[in-house]
């Protein structure tokens, strides 16, 4: 993941999504992106650790390493799972400049808006905002320096 | 409303006829075929309703109630026709015991606010177990406002009230029992007619919700006996942001108005206010019109429908889907009612309400998700974390049970 750019995981999540005509079978596709995501440590499956929403729970943890955001995350629900990984795969090991050159508007163009707008239903907003916000008070910190 | 055996075939009842008068449904979502299972939340409406409220903004929009001109007449005929149509169709005594509200949420908080202004600390209203929130946060803020006590009335594990606990509920500090007609997230149907004979023999006045009742039949709130009745146009095939609030005129005489301003009052000066007589006392500003009209209309239809044949197809529906829900393994039925609405909740075991919910709209299946805003219900009945819930209309058929099913079935098995 970290030697590709957030656009070229854009442009391969959008063309892998075009292979299917169906919704049904594009969230089967989410569904087992999220299973293959690495387990997130039961002990930080925690109110600290979680972003609320009305519908299912995200569970997130990020770190910097090399100046890459390392992604940690989770969710009850396997399809919010699966866009969790969808994300990652975006956003993961990803330096600060790169996650604020790239706004979640993929999302829309890939027709999944609705989860992240949706009455805050998944969580899944919560996220994206922190690792947004991260990556902002990382850049503010070393240009601090 | 009550339930019929699921072998009685609906006579003359055609409802393809129904169907083709609801534009919305025919419609495809991602490819397929809508299938719209939730009414519980809102229904679709008539051409007649979406043609009513088109044609008071091509002719007859003018505000209500002040002005000579002729537009004005016209809104002013239209609007209190609604009303009477209102009255009609919950068999009120009275026109001047409808007043129109935004929905049942305002028309709830306008009685705790009105009735609020009897109480005292230490008073009681009476609630259940199986209410939406908001019969709960309303009589809540009077809690802690006035510090009024919050008394429930017990569910059991089917999803009914457990009426064996009411004489110990009410004493003599009970002001007001609120209970729902129809239970939103379960579908249970309560004898809220023994409900209130029972309120009513302690000398305590009842409000009932009504959102869910006036969709599946006709209501009459003299035969139940109820002295408050709140109600939804958009649960009935009316537009939304329009309702009423039905209450018996002793009560509309003797409370307080809700909200002040232009239209409510008789005559205003600056040391004295005098206000108009009900129902106008409770209706401050200009109204949502071309709601109201498009809700008469709406009442006008569902009155000429034929009820007893929408309630052996809707006992029908509830059936079919009951026993077919059933067969799926891991899934478990929340409201078991023996007495209940065309609406299923429920969960499987392991697969997450919210995935489910998006996996049948990628299928053209539109169901509710979540806590249905009933909480309290669903925490107690074992579902913390929501259900599913298709909630049928009159307009649902055989087929879109049989493509729920299937559905369902096709998700469970992507999620497992």
């Amino acid at each position: 993941m970290a030697n590709l750019t957030p656009q070229i995981a854009i442009d391969e999540l959008k063309s892998e999504f075009a292979f299917f005509d169906d919704w049904t079978d594009r969230y089967q596709y989410i569904i087992d992106m999220g299973k293959a995501l690495p387990a997130f440590p039961a002990e930080k499956q925690d109110d600290a650790h979680k972003f609320h929403g009305c519908q299912s729970q995200v569970w997130f943890d990020a770190e910097w390493q090399d100046n890459r955001l390392i992604l940690q995350g989770t969710s009850d629900a396997a399809i919010v799972k699966g866009l969790i990984a969808l994300l990652f795969r975006v956003y993961g090991e990803k330096t600060a400049t790169e996650i604020l050159a790239t706004a979640p508007d993929f999302l829309d163009e890939m027709g999944l808006k609705t989860h992240l707008s949706a009455n805050r239903a998944t969580g899944l907003m919560g996220m994206i905002q922190k690792i947004q916000t991260l990556a902002a008070e990382s850049q503010k910190t070393n240009s601090d320096k | 409303m009550s339930a019929q055996p699921a072998h009685v075939a609906p006579a003359a009842f055609d409802v393809a006829a129904i169907r083709a008068q609801f534009p919305a449904l025919r419609q495809e979502i991602h490819g397929k075929p809508l299938v719209y299972l939730d009414n519980a939340a809102t229904t679709q409406k008539p051409l007649c309703v979406i043609e009513a409220v088109n044609q008071f903004y091509r002719l007859d929009n003018a505000n209500i109630h002040r002005g000579v001109h002729t537009l004005s007449a016209r809104a002013t005929e239209h609007y209190e026709a609604a009303r009477e149509q209102i009255r009609q169709s919950l068999n009120a005594a009275a026109i001047e015991e409808i007043v129109f509200v935004r929905g049942t949420t305002e028309a709830i908080n306008l009685v705790a606010a009105s009735f609020g202004t009897r109480l005292k600390a230490g008073d009681e209203i009476l609630i259940s177990a199986l209410e939406h929130h908001a019969n709960i946060v309303p009589w809540h803020m009077l809690r802690e406002r006035i510090g009024i006590v919050l008394k429930v009335i017990p569910v059991n594990d089917s999803g009914e009230l457990d009426l064996s606990a009411l004489p110990a509920l009410i004493t003599p500090r009970t002001r007001l029992l609120a209970v729902n007609h129809v239970s939103n997230a379960l579908g249970t149907i309560n004898p809220v007619q023994a409900i209130c004979a029972q309120a009513h023999a302690h000398g305590v006045p009842v409000l009932i919700d009504g959102a869910q009742g006036l969709p599946h039949g006709l209501v009459d709130v003299q035969a139940l006996g109820c002295d408050f009745y709140a109600m939804s146009g958009h649960k009935a095939f009316g537009p939304s942001g329009v309702g009423a609030l039905y209450a018996r005129r002793p009560w509309l005489d003797e409370l307080p108005p809700y909200q002040g301003g232009g239209d409510m009052i008789e005559s205003v000066r600056f040391d004295v206010v005098r206000y108009a007589p009900p129902p106008t006392k409770f209706e401050a500003g200009t109204p949502n019109i071309e709601g109201a009209i498009g809700l008469g209309t709406a009442l006008i239809w569902h009155a000429a429908q034929d009820w007893p044949a929408i309630a052996a197809h809707e006992a029908k529906l509830l059936a079919t889907a009951t026993a077919g829900l059933k067969e799926i393994s891991g899934l478990r039925i929340i409201g078991t009612a023996a007495h209940k609405v065309p609406v299923v909740s429920f969960v499987i075991e392991g697969s997450h309400p919210h995935d489910m919910g998006t996996l049948l709209d990628a299928m053209g299946i539109a169901v509710r998700t979540g806590q249905h805003c009933a909480m309290p219900v669903l925490e107690q009945l074992g579902a913390p974390a929501g259900t599913v819930r298709a909630s049928f209309a009159l307009y649902n058929t055989i087929d879109e049970v049989t493509a729920l099913i299937r559905a369902v079935h096709r998700a469970h098995k992507l999620l497992s």
